[in-house]
């Protein structure tokens, strides 16, 4: 299957995570890279171009993954594409200071029999460590050319994709003949006599050893007797699958271990081999990482040193950045410097009064409510980035497993409840690191939860106006926030809904390094370009709907743009859900409006407030906003309260359900945010309600009945997992 | 039956086989850990759980309750 030279070349990057992989593909691809989606699953696709010597490749850079086992959907990704899609050439980039692992995956890379070249990276820190490696002995042993590459420093590069251009020309797979032990080899061969013509021929091995580890995809997806199998009789695949299962069985009982753990055993076996000979390494008893990690994991230093670093982060980019440049943001740079030079020019250019106000108002009134927040989270995602690029997040998820297993959780899940205290979106986004299915929609489920930026102006509000400026206030949010996300894992956990099928824990806690320049600046960029992206599509379309509620309605017996909100359109839907809201102490229109508009954006709640109670700005008294809620402070919490939890912005939601999967996971999803923000806010003012002025009804009953029931979801008995299927069954769609 | 779980901080031993099926053996057994390989016990999180250990010249770190899944001599 040589390469035909008019057509550019499909280069597939794979190698482990960590490897440096992203780094390559960053220096191979320059600025011309772009990131999508796998259909299906929420793994990043990237591709870029790359060239060399006039010529132009497609470079894709497949998931980092640790093996082509068929469990996590990074794994499933990779494989698919390399065995399904074909590309012409594979790089497998391999991290020299950590050989034998990354060689573990290079095994199963060459028994797909996809033409390949190795990328040796980070050779300049192995012979610094005083070790050497046989770049000419490792090409032999393995079949395939391998290249000493710098991924960071840019070295080798043009040699490799050299390399690669020629072995996709010639097109010949890897002289890669390594041997299994007698009796797996013995059954490979049989199993690869019964599937011949069944499976495409370049790949036979690879599936033979598939179909040898029971891989649950490649029995439910193959065809072994194609003519029978269009006339729905499996009755000979069946009795082939038979077969091979006797195989293998029969493998298993001689060598008294399973066969998914046999192959990884020889496989480990051979690479062990391998480095005997071409790798001349000193044993070092410890590590610079080894030795940073004494500190940074300490049993006792740990924990405080990594609540001061986060503090750190958060005071520079929520308090300095976020205080200063985000008010200058909203008020002197949206309001004075665009809106009113803009809304002038308009007057001048003799537009209508409607049109000056969708502009000015309407569009870039809320789009910029969202643009101001951009330089408060740049700050937040380039520290951020900083410490996932020198290797800490994972020391994280370490020091923090404990806690957030209690939850249904993991250690990873720290991350996006962080991110989600500057923004909901990325913060659901970032929860794609985490392996777990259920630990992975546990943590998106309940990160909106946290205080978001958006928010603090309600925070702000409640505290300064309402509660005269009182200090507990706002940091009760925060902890209304960690609570919430707390109980609500302790809740959720215990339902059939969040038990998946177990899967281990492994973690690598893998060489600190610096970071680089590059590729915190684009991890950055790949996180503010999709907010941005939304900012101006959804945000800038529910603007002007939202506009177009609080402006027009009728007045004197005609639709027109109203002169008071009281008869706008957004003020008839707001009478229409107000009762919702009495048992919560704020059933008026103009709190369930300001409720409502929330869900465009946070910051909404508050500016609705504002126009709503005086008129105009934002600037309110405290009487007139007590009026809002009866003149009770408690409603005022509990309208705070309520507003936090609840569900988030529409463009978080939008997210939630993309990387949900799933509509009923996100229908689930909304519902509980909506039934927990309800039932708090409904607890905090009936029982406040009692406690400031003894009043006690139907309210206060109903109150009671939902702390009762959520006492009984906190401590009621677990529902069992489900089963682990172990054994594949012989299924065919 | 000893397991990895069972070794103390600072100690090492020599995995007999992984137990387990499916996706709890192979993961374990995808990062290195096979049988016959060498694996030492670095330290345990601060909060007691998870274990810290190094295997075929890495930093990896795993639940307690994946290393009892880990047979050892």
């Amino acid at each position: 299957m040589a390469h035909s030279s008019d057509t550019p070349l499909k280069i597939a990057l794979v190698g482990n995570p960590n490897s440096g992989k992203t780094t390559l593909f960053n220096a191979l691809t320059g600025s011309s890279q772009h990131v999508g989606n796998w259909p299906g699953v929420t793994v990043d696709k990237k591709e870029g171009r790359a060239r060399q010597g006039g010529r132009e490749a497609t470079v894709i850079d497949l998931p980092g993954v640790y093996s082509l086992a068929p469990y996590t959907s990074e794994e499933v990704v990779t494989r698919d594409y390399l065995v399904i899609e074909e590309p012409d050439v594979i790089i497998n980039i391999i991290d020299a200071t950590n050989i034998e692992r990354n060689l573990y995956l290079s095994t199963q890379l060459l028994d797909i029999g996809v033409p390949q070249v190795i990328a040796l990276n980070m050779m300049d820190l192995v012979r610094k460590h005083g070790d050497e490696v046989d770049i000419e002995g490792l090409s032999s042993e393995l079949g395939v050319p391998v290249v000493e590459i710098s991924a960071l420093r840019g070295t080798g590069l043009q040699q490799l994709l050299q390399q690669a251009f020629e072995a996709a020309d010639e097109g010949i797979p890897p002289f890669f003949n390594r041997k299994f032990s007698y009796r797996v080899e013995d059954a490979l061969a049989k199993i690869a006599k019964i599937i011949y013509g069944a499976v495409p021929p370049e790949h036979l091995r690879w599936y033979a050893i598939k179909f040898f580890e029971r891989d649950e995809r490649i029995w439910a997806g193959a065809a072994l007797d194609a003519e029978h199998k269009r006339q729905e009789d499996y009755t000979a695949h069946r009795a082939l699958l038979g077969q091979i299962e006797g195989i293998v069985a029969g493998c298993e009982a001689q060598l008294d271990d399973t066969a998914p753990s046999i192959i990884t055993g020889e496989s480990y076996d051979f690479v062990e081999r391998v480095i005997a000979r071409t790798v001349n390494r000193t044993v070092e008893e410890r590590t610079t990482s080894e030795k940073i990690d004494a500190v940074v994991t300490h049993r006792l230093f740990g924990l405080p040193l990594f609540v001061v670093l986060i503090f750190a982060i958060y005071y520079v980019s929520v308090t300095l950045v976020g205080g200063i440049v985000t008010g200058f943001m909203n008020h002197t740079f949206i309001g004075h410097w665009i809106q009113e030079p803009l809304m002038s020019a308009l007057t001048r250019g003799g537009a209508a009064v409607w049109l000056r106000s969708l502009i000015v108002d309407g569009i870039i009134g809320g789009v910029g409510a969202v643009i101001s927040f951009i330089p408060q989270m740049i700050v937040l995602f380039l520290l951020l980035a900083l410490l996932e690029d020198c290797g800490y997040m994972s020391r994280i998820a370490f020091l923090l497993d404990r806690v957030f297993r209690r939850f249904g959780m993991s250690g990873r899940s720290f991350i996006p409840l962080l991110i989600s205290t500057g923004c909901g979106v990325p913060a659901i986004m970032s929860a794609r690191t985490i392996e777990q299915e259920s630990e992975r929609r546990m943590t998106i489920l309940t990160a909106t939860f946290m205080p978001c930026s958006a928010k603090l102006p309600l925070i702000a509000l409640i505290a300064g106006v309402v509660f005269g400026g009182v200090w507990w206030v706002a940091p009760s949010a925060y902890f209304l926030g960690i609570t919430s996300v707390v109980l609500s894992g302790l809740i959720l956990k215990k339902l059939k809904r969040f038990k998946s099928k177990i899967s281990p824990f492994v973690l690598e806690l893998p060489a600190y390094h610096w970071p680089t320049a590059r590729n915190v600046a684009l991890s950055v960029w790949d996180r503010i370009s999709s907010f941005v992206k939304k900012a101006f599509t959804i945000i800038l379309l529910l603007s002007i709907a939202v506009w177009f509620l609080s402006r027009f309605g009728f007045e004197g017996g005609s639709f027109v743009m109203v002169s008071s909100l009281d008869h706008s359109l957004v003020a008839h839907i707001g009478d229409l859900f107000a009762w919702v809201f009495i048992p919560l102490g704020f059933g008026n229109w103009r709190a369930t409006i300001a409720s409502l508009l929330g869900f465009t954006a946070k910051e909404q709640i508050v500016s609705v407030i504002g126009i709503l109670t005086s008129g105009q700005g934002v600037r309110t008294s405290a009487p007139s906003v007590l009026a809002l809620f009866g003149g009770q402070k408690v409603a005022g919490y509990a309208f705070m309260a309520f507003n936090l939890l609840c569900i988030p912005c529409v463009v978080a939601v939008s997210t939630m359900i993309s990387e949900m999967k799933s509509r009923s996971w996100a229908l689930f999803t909304l519902a509980y945010q909506l039934s927990w923000s309800y039932a708090v806010a409904l607890m905090i003012y009936q029982f406040g309600m009692l406690m400031v002025t003894g009043r006690f009804g139907v309210g206060t009953i109903a109150a009671v009945v939902v702390l009762a029931g959520m006492l009984f979801a906190l401590l009621r008995p677990a529902s069992k997992a489900p089963e682990d299927k172990t054994t594949p069954g012989v299924v065919l769609s | 039956m000893r397991t990895l779980k069972d070794i103390p901080v600072g100690g090492s031993a020599r995995v007999l086989r992984v137990q387990g099926a499916g996706a709890l053996q192979r993961r374990i057994m995808d990062m290195g850990i096979t049988k016959g390989c060498l694996v030492k016990v670095r330290k345990t999180a601060p909060l007691g759980d998870p274990i810290e250990v190094k295997v075929r010249g890495y930093q990896l770190s795993l639940r307690k309750a994946d290393a009892a899944l880990v047979e050892v001599q």
